[in-house]
């Protein structure tokens, strides 16, 4: 899993629209590129940067080859929001701190840090 | 129970909310005063802001230098476009990697709430790439340590 290929995939919106098609369940090439003003070809483009990236996956049944969301990939993406909450949230745990700290001098005078 | 949000808008825009116990002026301070900055604008354990400048006006400029007292750093730099004394904020900046990111325009609002305050970032990049790269790579190298941890779980 590339962490910057994932991002990267996902900075486009048509890209982000077959994700959010593939949440619903998984598709051909085919019905990926029916909703799209698109060529398949420019539709299979779009996949492999998403498989590439680790966000969808295929599988081979017969002559079909569909397409579906990686939970791993999306996991990942999920883990690394929320590591940056996380990293965030620290920071303004201690602004927390820091505020409790200036209303407090204010109403002890004379109470020098 | 985080008090936090993150969440992206539209193909460039970036939102951070977050509640305080404290009045807008107290946290219109503590984002505009260099000695309060420096503790707590720090990032993981252990990382320092030796270097805090800030000019606090329109056109001011700041930079603030992180550390981790193993060799690591980099650097932010910033202007101020606009400043409303205690309710808004609006600058641009950029990491040092050390190389420049692109300009990240950011408008940040402190309303009341309650007894407290609301504060509501918005970031705006200058295109979806750009915004994708900041939340991957970005904010990495001052999240050093929560990396680590997350990689000890994975």
């Amino acid at each position: 899993m590339n962490l910057d290929a994932a991002f990267s995939a996902l900075a486009d919106p048509t890209r982000r629209a077959i994700l959010a098609r593939l949440a619903k369940g998984e598709a051909t090439v085919l019905e990926l590129a029916e909703p799209f003003d698109m060529t398949q070809p420019a539709i299979s483009q779009h996949l492999k940067v998403l498989e590439n990236a680790g966000l969808v996956t295929r599988r081979v049944e017969g002559t079909r080859r569909p397409r579906r969301l990686s939970k791993a990939g999306i996991q990942a993406m999920d883990d690394w929001l929320a590591m940056l909450r996380k990293a965030l949230e620290r920071n303004y745990d201690r602004l927390d701190q820091l505020l409790a700290g200036m209303e407090e001098p204010k109403k002890k005078r004379g109470d020098k840090r | 129970m985080s008090k936090l949000t993150l969440k992206t808008e539209g193909d460039t825009h970036v939102i951070v909310t977050r509640r305080f116990n404290a009045s807008p002026e107290a946290v219109y301070r503590a984002h505009t005063d260099p000695e309060l900055i420096q503790k707590w604008l720090l990032g993981p354990e252990g990382w320092t802001m030796p270097v805090c400048i800030n000019e606090a006006k329109p056109g001011g400029k700041f930079r603030y230098e992180w550390a981790d007292g193993k060799g690591h750093g980099f650097y932010l730099t910033g202007e101020y476009v606009a400043l409303d004394p205690y309710s808004r904020i609006v600058h641009v900046e950029r990491m040092h990697l050390p190389d420049p990111t692109p300009d990240n325009h950011v408008e940040t609002r402190f309303d009341p709430d309650g007894a407290g305050t609301l504060m509501t970032i918005r970031m705006t990049l200058p295109d979806a790439q750009t915004r994708s790269a900041m939340l991957a790579t970005g904010m990495e190298h001052g999240m050093e340590a929560s990396y680590v941890r997350l990689e000890g779980m994975i």
